[in-house]
């Protein structure tokens, strides 16, 4: 399986999200360049975290327009993982991608610290290797996180059991009803604020979100397996 | 001001139009006579600049030549953008601290944002990749609205450059005293790994080389910046508002990006920072350093605002440039590889052979001057020095405290802003991007895995400025072994030093003073501890309306984990785990913690050191932990072992510990004397570590997340961890939201 690692000119997770499949998985990753005009040759593909394009403007207001975007919405089409974490997940609600808007945190501050989530939903191509309710540990880092979608947008990922992750305990950010991480209605793009790409190996201080990138290698194994 | 209104040289001289520059008479007179003519208005400003103390060291260099600067590890001393030093495997590790203390004093947000992207530039030019921000910073006491303001301000400013450029802000300190109220201090350092076929330097050799600028355009901002850097705050200050710099974090992440892949090109000579005094230093410096001369075509710098004058061009500090030497002909590798990144490389001028720094604007030659005069060739100054009232009044003073509760005493003093939790301030910096760091902020220092090894690196800033106050020459050693003891504590051999000596102005003999005793202090201190000083930075004129700082020397220091098995924290790990103390208390309450608090005042003598105890100890110790039979160290500091105990129990979950003491109880307690380690192990390595080190067995960690100390049969301390977590975590949020 081969994952590709979208670079934006001030993407500076890629490194994590990179080693996170290279070492932690052992799978092929490479990183791609903003301006790359197909990702058809991988089978999934990560948007990591950082300020795509110094995200003066809102964060991810300028990265819809990079050129590589058209190939994640192909992508997107296609049915294949699309994960964007947090300046990633940013872009994706940018590019209307997923469903709703971030604003600034609501204590007005970048926040930077291990935080506690509980998995919603574990009937994603993301989250399989996880048990439905388990509560978790993945870092947040982010001054825009505060989740916020109208109400019938809210119904509907409800609804459609769309939110896969929410903090646990305190909410850090101010978002609504303490949405962590979504999944559009098709269910194979999701955007979350945590970074599980920092949370897997216990030398830094936990690996909960190695489940996360298992569950996509599984789900990618599932679907091709080769009968003969 | 347009070229037109520009006063001719006559008028320079005539009416000391160079004295608002920051030149004095004799200085002026020695340009004249460098030059063998007057000097126009732009060289007027660019010798302003360049003998300015921020980029000259004039007043500090001779002190400067009595740091130890060599050691068997250090690859690069003192002189170019950083320092660094060898870590074994082809690798070796960069880095360097500077201050940013005026700008950030009239201008919080930038001022600390543009000390932080300018630090960076300096370890990325050597060819280095920043893996690691670190800070100082000095504030007034927490109650004013205006330190409030400057705290918050410089917090987000550091968290706001850094976060974007994605270099993780992993550790620092932060202290509050009125002595810093209208001069707060930010000091930002950086480290970086680096392969050593990588290094590079800041040279412009070879005559016919093509001198490029690349980065963000210039403008009018930051204009005579150095020249600020270098005097005393006034209640006019706020006028220099436009001396203060904006950042563009991302800008910088994009030179970063593309300076460090230029650097696998031989077509690369040098690299610069345009730092404080901007074009003006990065080019007469390069020169200087290469014995070459340079010229610049200044209709060729890119700018921002239209009608810029030579002289506004010259002094701008506007930020995220640098200065790049090309072998001519190769100019279009260059260019290619910026182009890639959004940013255009530009070919400005060329390497001469003549030693002069020529500037052509609008064909005509608008400053002609000596590379050396500006740069090696600048005054140096013998300033007189004499030994200030105070610090022989100091020297008659005894401070014992009347402590007749400890509990409270010690919940008093976890509540101190000193030493209370600072995870208001790091949780808003990004400490863990590009995921190495193993030890986060909070710990003795922090500690980052090398990707690819087996080792790490710790790191740490560190000085009691009380210390230094009280006796600059002893304030100084501790600042040394402070550091030091913060890097063996996390398992880590000490390294290599930087350091930021942040005082007053010079000019006084009694402050000129602290600045020689407290170098003559720190220089014996990094001989015995075997921590050569590799790089550094001057900060003098930090005073408020004629009032100084403390002398605050900053010292940034890095040690190799030879392993990363050995990296070690300050927390208690498990129940049972006996507690050592390594070092015993005198009654020392000079500077102390207790003293500020109970007196509101610091006076007295500074705690004793000896240098060759704290090596022993620290070798000691260190030779534990490589042994594998050693389960948390930490340092006793600021409030005594009654405080190290309190924070090798905060972060561990459940644990408690029961202590028993003996002798004064409260030196014992509460004293702040020097070399002293709290230690944790495991009942099964008892008899190994007590061969090894030095230490006597206070009592053990409990599970019933409580600290209980006796001294014979006198419980003193009976209290849960909780309501000391409580305490420490909650003061500077809880100062903050007060209004008052």
């Amino acid at each position: 399986m081969k994952f590709a690692v979208v670079v934006f000119p001030g993407s500076n997770c890629d490194v994590d999200m990179y080693h996170a499949i290279a070492d932690e998985l052992g799978e092929d990753v490479e990183y791609v360049w903003h301006d790359a005009e197909s990702l058809d040759e991988f089978d999934a593909i990560l948007l990591p975290g950082g300020f795509s394009y110094g995200d003066y403007l809102r964060s991810g207001a300028i990265a819809r327009f990079s050129n590589v975007m058209k190939a994640i919405k192909k992508a997107a089409d296609e049915g294949k993982p699309i994960l964007g974490v947090c300046n990633g997940f940013q872009i994706l609600l940018e590019a209307g991608l997923l469903p709703g808007a971030m604003r600034r945190n609501d204590t007005l501050t970048f926040i930077c610290r291990p935080v506690k989530l509980r998995v919603e939903n574990n009937a994603t191509m993301f989250t399989s290797q996880y048990e439905r309710g388990e509560i978790i540990t993945i870092p947040i880092a982010h001054g825009e996180g505060n989740y916020y979608c109208d109400e019938n947008t809210l119904h509907q990922l409800i609804a459609n059991n769309q939110i896969v992750f929410r903090y646990e305990g305190e909410n850090p950010n101010g978002s609504l009803q303490n949405i962590a991480g979504i999944v559009n209605e098709k269910g194979n793009v999701l955007g979350m604020m945590p970074h599980p790409e920092r949370a897997v190996h216990e030398l830094l201080g936990g690996a909960d979100g190695l489940k996360l990138f298992q569950s996509i290698v599984t789900y990618w194994r599932d679907a091709h397996v080769v009968t003969t | 001001m347009s070229l037109l209104l520009e006063p001719s040289p006559a008028m320079i001289k005539e009416q000391k139009l160079y004295r608002e520059m920051g030149l004095t008479d004799e200085e002026f007179a020695m340009v004249e006579r460098i030059l063998g003519r007057l000097p126009n208005y732009t060289e007027t400003g660019i010798f302003s600049v360049m003998w300015s103390e921020h980029c000259s060291y004039k007043n500090s260099k001779p002190i400067l030549k009595k740091f130890p600067t060599e050691g068997k590890h250090v690859l690069q001393g003192p002189g170019e953008g950083a320092g660094i030093v060898d870590i074994g495997d082809g690798l070796a590790v960069a880095f360097k601290i500077e201050s940013h203390n005026h700008p950030s004093a009239i201008e919080p947000y930038q001022g600390a944002a543009t000390g932080v992207g300018g630090i960076i530039r300096d370890v990325f030019s050597m060819g280095a990749r920043p893996i690691a921000l670190l800070n100082s910073l000095r504030f007034g006491e927490l109650t004013s609205p205006r330190v409030k303001y400057l705290f918050e301000r410089v917090v987000a400013g550091i968290a706001g450059y850094g976060n974007c450029v994605g270099i993780p802000t992993v550790g620092g300190e932060v202290q509050f005293d009125a002595a810093y109220e209208g001069n707060p201090l930010v000091n930002a350092m950086c480290v970086g790994l680096i392969r050593h076929e990588d290094i590079q330097k800041g040279i412009a050799a070879g005559v016919g080389n093509t001198v490029m600028y690349v980065g963000a355009k210039t403008g009018r901002d930051g204009i005579h910046g150095a020249t600020f850097a270098s005097e005393e705050l006034t209640e006019q200050s706020e006028q220099k508002r436009p001396a203060v710099q904006v950042g563009d974090p991302f800008m910088e992440k994009l030179l970063l990006e593309a300076c460090l892949e230029v650097i696998h090109s031989d077509a690369l000579v040098g690299m610069q920072d345009m730092g404080a005094a901007g074009l003006t230093s990065s080019s007469a410096e390069m020169a200087s350093k290469a014995g070459s001369g340079i010229e610049l075509n200044l209709d060729l710098v890119p700018q921002r605002e239209t009608g810029m004058t030579p002289y506004e061009m010259m002094l701008s500090e506007s930020q995220e440039r640098m200065l790049l030497v090309v072998k001519k002909g190769r100019e279009q590798e260059m260019i290619d590889v910026f182009a890639k990144y959004g940013l255009e490389a530009k070919a400005i001028g060329r390497v001469t052979g003549d030693h002069m720094l020529r500037l052509y604007h609008r064909g005509e030659v608008v400053a002609e001057i000596p590379v050396d005069a500006l740069a090696k060739d600048a005054p140096v100054y013998y300033k007189p020095s004499k030994e200030p009232a105070y610090y022989r009044e100091f020297q008659t003073m005894e401070y014992v405290p009347a402590i007749h509760n400890y509990e409270e005493t010690l919940l008093g003093l976890l509540a101190q802003p000193t030493i209370a939790s600072k995870q208001w301030v790091y949780e808003q910096y990004d400490y863990m991007v590009r995921t190495n760091t193993v030890v986060a902020p909070g710990s003795d220092a922090a500690v980052l895995r090398i990707r690819g090894t087996n080792k790490a690196l710790a790191m740490t800033t560190d000085c009691n400025s009380r210390y230094v106050y009280l006796n600059p020459e002893v304030g100084g050693k501790i600042a040394i072994a402070e550091a030091a003891r913060n890097i063996v504590c996390s398992g880590a051999q000490p390294l290599a030093v930087t350091d930021c000596l942040n005082f007053g102005n010079p000019e006084k003999p009694e402050i000129f003073w602290q600045l020689e005793k407290a170098v003559e202090g720190m220089s014996e201190a990094c001989r015995v501890l075997e921590t050569p000083v590799i790089s550094g930075n001057v900060s003098l004129y930090n005073e408020t309306n004629g009032e100084a700082i403390y002398p605050t020397p900053i010292v940034g220091m890095v040690g190799v984990v030879e392993h990363i098995s050995h990296i070690t924290t300050q927390t208690f790990k498990q129940p049972s785990d006996l507690i050592y103390v390594i070092g015993e208390a005198k009654q020392e309450f000079g500077g102390s913690e207790l003293q500020k608090w109970l007196t509101g005042r610091i006076f007295g003598k500074a705690p004793t050191i000896d240098l060759h105890v704290e090596a022993t100890r620290q070798r000691q110790l260190l030779t534990a932990i490589r042994e594998g039979v050693v389960a948390s160290a930490h340092d006793v500091s600021e409030g005594g072992l009654a405080v190290a105990l309190a924070e090798c129990l905060i972060d561990a979950q459940g644990l408690g510990a029961r202590v028993t003491i003996s002798g004064d109880v409260v030196s014992e307690l509460f004293s702040e004397t020097q070399s002293r380690f709290v230690v944790s192990v495991k009942k099964e390595h008892q008899q190994s570590f007590e061969r090894l080190v030095q230490a006597v067995c206070i009592g053990e960690v409990t599970n019933d997340g409580t600290l209980h100390v006796t001294s014979g049969d006198t419980c003193l301390v009976h209290i849960p961890v909780e309501t000391m977590r409580n305490v420490w975590k909650g003061a500077i949020p809880c100062l903050l939201k007060s209004k008052d």
